[in-house]
C-alpha cells in the first residue's frame, strides 16, 4: 500500500516538472507587466487579460520596428503544407518501389537514403546557402520549401518502406498477373490501406517542419522568416522594457499548431517519434 | 522504347528521391569537405590549402570550449534523460490509473520546438523575476539562483531544458520496451520468489539492451546536433561560455564570414555523428536481416 503511494507521489512530482513551464508560460501571458512584478511565476493572473496576446499577434499598431506573429505565422503554413505534401508523396513512392518492386541492391538504396536521416545538417548549411543563392530562391519561402522537402525524405521513405514491407506481396503479385499497372497498385491497393502511415509521416513532417529553427533562421530574414525564426527575433531584440508577457504569449502562439495535432493524434505522434526520431 | 519504360518505370519512379539526396546529402556533404581544405574567407576558394583550417579549429580556444560543453552536455543530459526515462516507465508500467493522461504530460514537450521551450526556460530562469524571486517571496531570503547568467553554471541551465524536452522520450522507448516482453517471463520469475525490484533489475532491465543503445544515440544525435535550444536560452553566453559546436559551426560561417574554418568543424561534427550512427546502423540491419 505505502509503495502504490510512494508510486503515485513520484509519478505526481514529474508531472508537475513537466507542467511546470507550461503553466508559467499560460499564467504570465495573461498577466500585466505591473502584475509580473508584484507577484511570483505561480501567481494566478488577476483576470483573463488577452492584451498581449494582441500584441503578439497582431502589433500594437505602430509602424517600424513592430513586429508580430501574424505574417510569419502564414510564412509557416505557406512552407509547412507544401514541404509536406511533397516529401510525403516522394515517400510514399520510393517505399513502394523499394518494397514491392524489388530490384538487386534495393537494400543498398535504402541504406543510401536512409543514412539522409543522420547527418547534421552543418555539413551542408554551406554548399545550401550558395545552391539556394545561385537559384535565385535564398530568403524565400520556396527556398524553405525545396530545403524541407529534401531533407524530409530519408524520414518519409523510412515511414513508408517500413509500413509496405509488412503488406503481403501476394496482393501485388495478384494485381500484376491481372494486367494491373505500377501507378494502378498503387493506387488501387496500396493506398487506400495507407492511411495510418500517412498520418504518422505527415504529422512527423508537420512537427519537425514547423519547429525547425535552424534551416529557417540560416536561409532566411526579414519578411520571409517562419514563425519559429520571428519568435526568437521578437524575444531578443529587446529595445525597450522586456516585456515577458508578450514574449510567453508569443511562444504559446508559436507553439499552439504542434501542441493541438499532438493533442489530438499523440497515438501518431509516438508512433513517428519511436520509428524516426533521430533528427535533433 | 515503350518496353523499356513499363520495364523500368519502378527504377524511374525513385529516381527523384536518389538524385536529390545523392545531390544534397552526399554532394554537399563532399563540398564542405573540400572546403574544409582550402582557405576559403567569405567567398569559397578552391585551391588546396591543406589541412591548415583543421590546426586552426583545434587551436581555436572557443572550439575548445564549444567541445568541452558538448561533452558535459551529453554526458549530463544522458544519465538524466535515461534514470528520469527509466524511472517514469517502469512507475508507469504498474497499472497506474491515468495512465494516458500522465504519459501525455510527459511527452508534450516533445511536440514543441526548443525555440518555444527555450524562451519560456529563459523567462523562469531569469534571476530578477523568475524563480529566483518566487524563492525569495516564499521567505527564503538569501536564495540565489543565477545559473543563466553565471559564466561556470550557465550550461547546466541547457541540461535542465534539454532533459525536460528529451526525458518522456526516453520514457516512451522504454515503456513500449517493457511493455513488448512476455508477461509469462515475469510471472515465472515471481513464481520463484523473486521480488518487483530484482524482477526488473537482474532480468527486465538486462532485457532493454537494444533500448538503452536506441536511446543513446539518439540522445548523443540530439546533443551533438543541439543549437536552437541554446540560441533560444544563451546565444553561447555569459561571453562564449555556452558555445557549442553546431552554434560555432553557424556563427564562423556567417557571422565571421571563415567558410573555409566553419567547414572544418561541420565536418568534426560530421565525423562524430557517423563514429555512433554507422554501428548503429550496422547492428539494426544486422537484426532486420536475421529476422
Amino acid at each position: 500500500m505505502f509503495l502504490r503511494w510512494f508510486l503515485y507521489f513520484v509519478l505526481i512530482l514529474f508531472a508537475l516538472y513537466f507542467i511546470f513551464p507550461l503553466y508559467v508560460m499560460i499564467v504570465t501571458s495573461l498577466k500585466t507587466m505591473e502584475e509580473i512584478r508584484q507577484g511570483t511565476l505561480l501567481t494566478w493572473p488577476s483576470g483573463l487579460n488577452f492584451d498581449s496576446w494582441a500584441v503578439a499577434w497582431g502589433g500594437r499598431g505602430y509602424g517600424a520596428g513592430d513586429t508580430f506573429l501574424k505574417p510569419y505565422f502564414w510564412n509557416s503554413i505557406k512552407m509547412v503544407v507544401p514541404a509536406v505534401f511533397f516529401s510525403t508523396f516522394i515517400g510514399a513512392m520510393t517505399g513502394y518501389v523499394l518494397t514491392k518492386w524489388r530490384f538487386k541492391g534495393d537494400q543498398w538504396v535504402f541504406l543510401f537514403l536512409l543514412f539522409g536521416c543522420f547527418i547534421p545538417f552543418q555539413a551542408i548549411l554551406l554548399p545550401m546557402a550558395r545552391t539556394l543563392g545561385v537559384l535565385g530562391i535564398s530568403n524565400s519561402v520556396i527556398g524553405l520549401v525545396l530545403v524541407h522537402t529534401v531533407y524530409g525524405i530519408p524520414f518519409t521513405t523510412l515511414f513508408f518502406r517500413n509500413y509496405y514491407i509488412s503488406v503481403p506481396t501476394e496482393l501485388v503479385k495478384a494485381a500484376r498477373i491481372d494486367g494491373a499497372g505500377f501507378f494502378k497498385i498503387f493506387f488501387k491497393i496500396l493506398l487506400p490501406i495507407s492511411a495510418p502511415i500517412i498520418v504518422v509521416t505527415v504529422i512527423w513532417q508537420f512537427t519537425q517542419i514547423w519547429n525547425d529553427f535552424l534551416f529557417g533562421s540560416t536561409f532566411s530574414f526579414g519578411e520571409a522568416a517562419p514563425i519559429q525564426v520571428a519568435l526568437n527575433n521578437m524575444v531578443l531584440s529587446s529595445t525597450s522594457v522586456k516585456e515577458y508577457n508578450v514574449d510567453m504569449a508569443s511562444a504559446i502562439i508559436a507553439g499552439v499548431p504542434t501542441l493541438i495535432v499532438y493533442v489530438l493524434a499523440g497515438k501518431y505522434f509516438i508512433r513517428g517519434l519511436t520509428s524516426g526520431a533521430v533528427k535533433g | 522504347m515503350f518496353k523499356w519504360l513499363e520495364k523500368n518505370l519502378p527504377k524511374i519512379v525513385m529516381a527523384p528521391a536518389v538524385g536529390l539526396i545523392g545531390w544534397f546529402v552526399y554532394g554537399f556533404v563532399l563540398w564542405t569537405l573540400y572546403i574544409s581544405f582550402t582557405n576559403s574567407k567569405i567567398l569559397p576558394k578552391y585551391e588546396l590549402w591543406g589541412v591548415g583550417q583543421y590546426v586552426k579549429l583545434w587551436g581555436s580556444r572557443k572550439w575548445l570550449i564549444a567541445v568541452d560543453n558538448l561533452l558535459i552536455f551529453t554526458a549530463l543530459f544522458l544519465i538524466f534523460c535515461v534514470v528520469i526515462g527509466i524511472i517514469l516507465a517502469i512507475f508507469l508500467d504498474q497499472k497506474i490509473r491515468a495512465e494516458g493522461v500522465l504519459r501525455t504530460i510527459y511527452l508534450y514537450p516533445m511536440a514543441l520546438s526548443f525555440i518555444v521551450t527555450g524562451t519560456a526556460w529563459k523567462w523562469i530562469l531569469n534571476p530578477t523575476l523568475g524563480i529566483q524571486k518566487m524563492f525569495i517571496d516564499w521567505g527564503f531570503e538569501n536564495f540565489t539562483f543565477d545559473w543563466l547568467v553565471n559564466r561556470e553554471m550557465a550550461i547546466y541551465t541547457i541540461v535542465i531544458a534539454g532533459v525536460w524536452q528529451s526525458a518522456g522520450f526516453v520514457m516512451a522507448l522504454f515503456l513500449a520496451g517493457l511493455r513488448s516482453v512476455e508477461d509469462e517471463i515475469v510471472k515465472a520469475a515471481k513464481i520463484d520468489g523473486a521480488n518487483l525490484f530484482t524482477v526488473y533489475w537482474k532480468i527486465l532491465l538486462p532485457m532493454m539492451r537494444p533500448v538503452f543503445f536506441t536511446s543513446f544515440v539518439i540522445l548523443v544525435h540530439i546533443s551533438i546536433k543541439s543549437y536552437d535550444l541554446i540560441v533560444a536560452l544563451t546565444q553561447g553566453g555569459p561571453g562564449i561560455s555556452t558555445t557549442m559546436p553546431a552554434l560555432y559551426m553557424t556563427q564562423t560561417a556567417f557571422h565571421k564570414s571563415q567558410v573555409g574554418l566553419s567547414a572544418a568543424s561541420a565536418m568534426m561534427m560530421f565525423m562524430a555523428v557517423a563514429a555512433v550512427i554507422i554501428p548503429y546502423l550496422y547492428s539494426e540491419l544486422r537484426r532486420e536481416n536475421a529476422r
